[in-house]
C-alpha cells in the first residue's frame, strides 16, 4: 500500500500567482501586518534574486525597482488550499488533510486506473498545473517517506521499496522538522543529513535525546508507521477575492470574475464535475454620504449596505468558464449591484457533466450551452420570466399558466409521447378541419355591452363600436371561493359586425376590422363586461 | 486573362474570409426542402412551408393567422423539432394551442412588449440557431409600426437563415418583407358557422337556444409569392403568375373537433357543456 504526498512550496506566494496569473512574470512580495508596520512574508523567485527578503520592511521592499507587492490574502490561501485537496480527491477518497501546503494520499486501488505510481505522480502534477499550483509530487510506501520526500526533492519522487533510508540520506536534518533543542544538538554533533542522523546508534540517541530523537531517527530511516487521518470529502467550490480598490463598473469586474470562473471550472473539471449554477455574493463599500457622516450617533448608526447575491440557475451542468463569464456579465447588466463591490465570492454548485451521444437519426435542436446564453440574453431584453417554455396550470380558471425554465435535451425529445403525437399528427393531417385557435388580450380588455332581452345586442371596446350577430352563451364558470381571489364569470363567444357602425378604430392596430369573433365575459365578482381575446 | 481571373477571385476570397465560406460557391435554389403546415389545403396549395426561407402570413384579424401558426407549430412539435414563438403582442393562448396538438416543452415562447423587443429577440435566436421553426408573431402589432421596419432588417433575417434549416414564419396584418420573403400567403375571413342558426324576427342569433356553440369558421388563403413553386417550373417558361393560387381552409371549434377531444381527454376540452 503507497501513499502520496503532495506538498505547494512557498505557498503563500503560489496562492498569489493562482489568483492572479500575471505576477510569475515579475518579482512580487507578499507583505502583512498593520499600516505603517508591514513586513514582507513571502517573496518569490525572482525577488529573492532581486534581493529582497522575508523580514524587510514594506518601504523597504518598495525601494526595489520593479518588484510589486501584494497584501498576504488568507482569502487567496483558503482558495488553494481547497483546489489542493480538489487535486488530491480526483485519484483517491482517501486524503488527509495534513496542512496548509501539504496533502497525502492514499494509493490503495488506484493502480486499477493507473498504469504506474510514477503515472499517478504526473496526473497529480498536471491536475496541479490545470489549478495554477506547481507542487512536488512523493510516493513512498509510508505516509513519513512520502512526505519528506515531498517537502525535500523538487517535482516528481518515486521512493522505491526497502531504499527509503538511502533516498533520504542526501536531505538535511531539517526536513524531518525537529526542535530548535534537537537541531541545535545535532548541528553541535556535527550531523546535518539524514543520511548521518540515521547511522547515529539508536540506543544512545535515546539516552541524549528521549523519544522525540528515536521518532526522528526511525523518519530520517524512512521506517515510519502511521496511519492517515482521513479528510471528509467536500463537493463545496467557492473562490474568493478581496478588492484594494472596490471596482464599480462591469470591464474590470468581468476581468476579475472571468479569472475566478477559470478557477472554479479548473477545480470542477479536477473533480469530473461541472456547475449547475453559480452563486454570486458581492460585499459592497459603504455609500460616500455615508462616510462623510462623522457624527457620534451617525457612526453608531452606520450599517454597512446589504451583499448583493445573485444565483444563476444553468440549464443544464457547463463546465466552460468563457460561457458562465457571459451569463454572469448579462445577469450583471439586468441586476447591478447598488454599489461599488469590494469583496467577491463565487460559489460553484457541483453537478454530473452531461453526457450525450449524437446520432444521425435524432431531430434538430439547439446546443444546449448556446441555447442557455441565447435565452440569457433575450432575457435581458424582455425581462426575466417572459422567456420559457409555458406550462399549463391544473385548474379551470381562465388564463392560468406557469413559465418554466425552458430544457431540451435529445433524449427528451424523442419520447414514446412524441413518437404518439407525430402520429396524431399525421391523422390530424389527414383532417379536413384544424383546430381554431386563439388569442389572448392581457390583461383583458374592459367594455360595455348593451343588451337587449338579456342578450348582447351592442358592443364597444377599445375605441370601437360594433353590433352582435350572434351569441353564444352564458357559459357560466367559478372557482376558489376559499382562497382570497375568487373568480365567477360568464363568457359569451360573440361575431361582431363593425361596419354597420359609423365611428371608431382598434385603439390598439389603429384600424377598424370589418367583423371578428371575439370571447367577452362578464365578471360577476367585479360587475363589468371584458373582452377575454379573439378568435384567429 | 484567366490567370488575372484567378487572381481576382483570390483576393475577393481572401477579403471576404470569416464572413462568407464560399463567396463563389453556386447554391442551386431549386432545392428547396419543405415541410407540412399541418393543414391539407395549404400543403397542397404551397407544397409545405420552406426550410431556410422566410415565409410571410398575413392578413386581418380573425383571418385564421393564428390557427396557421399554431398548425405549424404542433407539426413540427409533433416531429421532435425545437420552436420559437416571438410573441410582439404577449397574446399566445397556450390552452388552446395545448388542445391544437403543440407540445408546449419543446416551444420556447417569449412574451414581448413591443416590435423592437420581438425584432431583438428574432435576431438572437437565428443567431443561436438549431430551431425547427422560428414563428414571429406582430399579428397585434399596427401595421405603420411594422411598415416602418427598415428594409434590410427582413434582409438580414433571410440571410441568416439561408443556409440553416430553420423556417422562419412571419405572421402579421400587411406584408412587409417584400422580395425577401420566399412564400406570402394573405388570408381573408370567409363565413362563420354556429352550431345554431335560429334568429330573432331583426335577424339575431338567439343566444339562449340550448346547444348554440361557435362550431367554427371559413378561412381563404391566396398564395401571393412562392419562390418554391417558381423554381420548380421547367427552364423555358417565361413567366410565372402565382396570383390567384387560392385554397379555403376551416377551422373547428375544439368542443367539436372530436378526434381532438377523444385524443386530449378533458384537458383540452374544459368548456364542452
Amino acid at each position: 500500500m503507497a501513499f502520496a504526498s503532495i506538498f505547494v512550496p512557498n505557498f503563500a506566494v503560489q496562492a498569489a500567482e493562482r489568483a492572479e496569473p500575471v505576477l510569475r512574470e515579475r518579482a512580487f512580495v507578499l507583505v502583512d501586518g498593520n499600516p505603517p508596520l508591514c513586513r514582507v512574508v513571502a517573496v518569490n523567485k525572482k525577488a529573492a534574486q532581486a534581493g529582497i527578503e522575508c523580514g524587510m520592511t514594506k518601504t523597504d521592499a518598495a525601494q526595489f525597482v520593479g518588484a510589486g507587492i501584494r497584501p498576504h490574502s488568507r482569502m487567496q490561501d483558503k482558495s488553494a488550499h481547497a483546489a489542493l485537496l480538489d487535486i488530491g480527491w480526483s485519484v483517491s477518497p482517501r486524503i488527509e488533510d495534513t496542512a496548509e501546503d501539504a496533502i497525502v494520499l492514499d494509493l490503495a486501488g488506484s493502480d486499477y486506473l493507473f498504469d504506474s505510481e510514477q503515472g499517478i505522480a504526473i496526473h497529480l502534477m498536471q491536475c496541479s498545473s490545470k489549478c495554477g499550483l506547481l507542487p512536488n509530487v512523493a510516493i513512498a510506501l509510508n505516509v513519513e517517506t512520502s512526505l519528506i520526500a515531498a517537502r525535500g526533492f523538487t517535482g516528481i519522487t518515486v521512493v522505491p521499496a526497502r531504499q527509503e533510508s538511502k533516498y533520504l540520506g542526501d536531505l538535511p536534518v531539517g526536513v524531518l522538522s525537529p526542535s530548535v533543542e534537537i537541531a541545535e544538538t545535532l548541528n553541535r554533533w556535527g550531523v546535518h543529513t539524514c543520511g548521518a542522523f540515521a547511522r547515529l546508534p539508536v540506543l544512545h540517541l535515546s539516552e541524549r535525546l528521549g523519544q522525540e530523537g528515536v521518532r526522528l531517527h526511525a523518519l530520517a530511516r524512512g521506517a515510519g508507521s502511521r496511519s492517515l487521518a482521513i479528510a471528509e470529502q467536500k463537493s463545496f467550490f467557492e473562490e474568493e477575492m478581496e478588492l484594494d480598490d472596490a471596482v464599480e463598473e462591469l470591464d474590470p469586474l468581468s476581468f476579475l470574475l472571468g479569472r475566478m470562473l477559470d478557477q472554479l471550472c479548473a477545480r470542477l473539471a479536477v473533480r469530473s464535475l461541472a456547475a449547475g449554477a453559480i452563486r454570486a455574493r458581492f460585499e459592497l463599500q459603504p455609500s460616500f454620504e455615508s462616510t462623510l457622516n462623522f457624527r457620534r450617533e451617525a457612526v453608531h448608526q452606520k450599517k454597512p449596505p446589504d451583499p448583493y447575491e445573485s444565483k444563476l440557475e444553468l440549464p443544464i451542468p457547463v463546465r466552460d468558464s468563457k460561457m458562465l463569464l457571459k451569463l454572469l456579465r448579462l445577469r450583471l447588466q439586468s441586476h447591478p449591484p447598488a454599489a461599488p463591490i469590494r469583496k467577491i465570492a463565487l460559489a460553484a454548485e457541483p453537478a454530473r457533466p452531461r453526457a450525450t451521444q449524437g446520432g444521425l437519426f435524432l431531430p434538430r435542436f439547439p446546443e444546449p450551452e448556446k441555447l442557455g446564453l441565447t435565452i440569457a440574453r433575450i432575457a435581458n431584453v424582455v425581462g426575466e420570466g417572459n422567456i420559457g417554455s409555458p406550462s399549463l396550470a391544473d385548474t379551470h380558471r381562465p388564463e392560468e399558466f406557469h413559465m418554466e425554465h425552458f430544457l431540451v435535451s435529445p433524449e427528451a425529445t424523442e419520447t414514446k409521447q412524441n413518437k404518439s403525437d407525430a402520429l396524431r399528427s399525421k391523422k390530424q393531417n389527414r383532417h379536413p378541419k384544424i383546430p381554431a385557435s386563439f388569442r389572448a388580450f392581457r390583461p383583458p380588455v374592459p367594455a360595455q355591452l348593451e343588451l337587449r332581452a338579456g342578450r348582447p345586442f351592442r358592443v364597444i371596446f377599445r375605441g370601437m363600436r360594433g353590433e352582435v350577430l350572434a351569441a353564444s352563451g352564458p357559459w357560466r364558470t367559478s372557482g376558489d371561493w376559499w382562497r382570497e381571489d375568487p373568480w365567477q364569470q360568464d363568457e359569451w363567444d360573440l361575431e361582431i359586425d363593425f361596419r354597420s357602425s359609423s365611428s371608431g378604430c382598434d385603439a390598439s392596430t389603429n384600424r377598424r376590422p370589418n367583423r371578428g369573433l371575439y370571447r367577452f365575459y362578464y365578471d360577476v365578482l367585479r360587475q363589468g363586461w371584458f373582452v377575454r381575446g379573439v378568435y384567429d | 486573362m484567366r490567370s488575372k481571373t484567378a487572381a481576382l477571385r483570390l483576393r475577393v476570397e481572401s477579403a471576404l474570409a470569416g464572413r462568407l465560406s464560399s463567396p463563389f460557391q453556386y447554391h442551386d435554389r431549386r432545392i428547396v426542402e419543405t415541410v407540412p403546415a399541418g393543414i391539407p389545403p395549404i400543403d397542397d396549395l404551397t407544397g409545405g412551408l420552406p426550410r431556410g426561407s422566410l415565409t410571410e402570413i398575413y392578413g386581418p384579424p380573425c383571418s385564421g393567422r393564428t390557427s396557421l401558426l399554431v398548425s405549424t407549430l404542433a407539426s413540427r412539435t409533433a416531429a421532435s423539432e425545437v420552436c420559437a414563438l416571438v410573441d410582439a403582442g404577449d397574446a399566445f393562448d397556450p390552452h388552446s394551442a395545448e388542445t391544437a396538438g403543440v407540445r408546449l416543452k419543446q416551444l420556447v415562447w417569449v412574451r414581448c412588449r413591443n416590435a423592437d423587443q420581438a425584432l431583438r429577440a428574432t435576431d438572437l435566436l437565428i443567431q443561436g440557431g438549431g430551431f425547427g421553426l422560428i414563428a414571429l408573431d406582430l399579428s397585434d402589432t399596427p401595421p405603420h409600426v411594422v411598415r416602418s421596419v427598415p428594409l434590410p432588417v427582413w434582409f438580414r433575417f433571410r440571410r441568416a437563415v439561408e443556409s440553416t434549416p430553420t423556417i422562419l414564419l412571419v405572421v402579421e396584418q400587411e406584408s412587409n418583407a417584400k422580395s425577401c420573403a420566399s412564400l406570402v400567403l394573405r388570408l381573408q375571413a370567409q363565413e362563420t358557422r354556429w352550431s345554431q342558426t335560429s334568429k330573432d324576427p331583426e335577424g339575431h342569433a338567439l343566444p339562449h337556444l340550448s346547444g348554440c356553440l361557435l362550431d367554427g369558421w371559413k378561412s381563404h388563403a391566396e398564395m401571393i409569392r412562392s419562390r418554391a413553386k417558381e423554381d420548380w417550373i421547367p427552364p423555358h417558361a417565361i413567366f410565372v403568375d402565382t396570383a390567384g393560387s387560392c385554397t379555403d381552409f376551416e377551422t373547428q371549434a375544439v368542443w367539436n373537433l372530436s378526434h381532438v377531444l377523444s385524443q386530449h381527454g378533458s384537458g383540452g376540452a374544459h368548456r364542452k357543456r
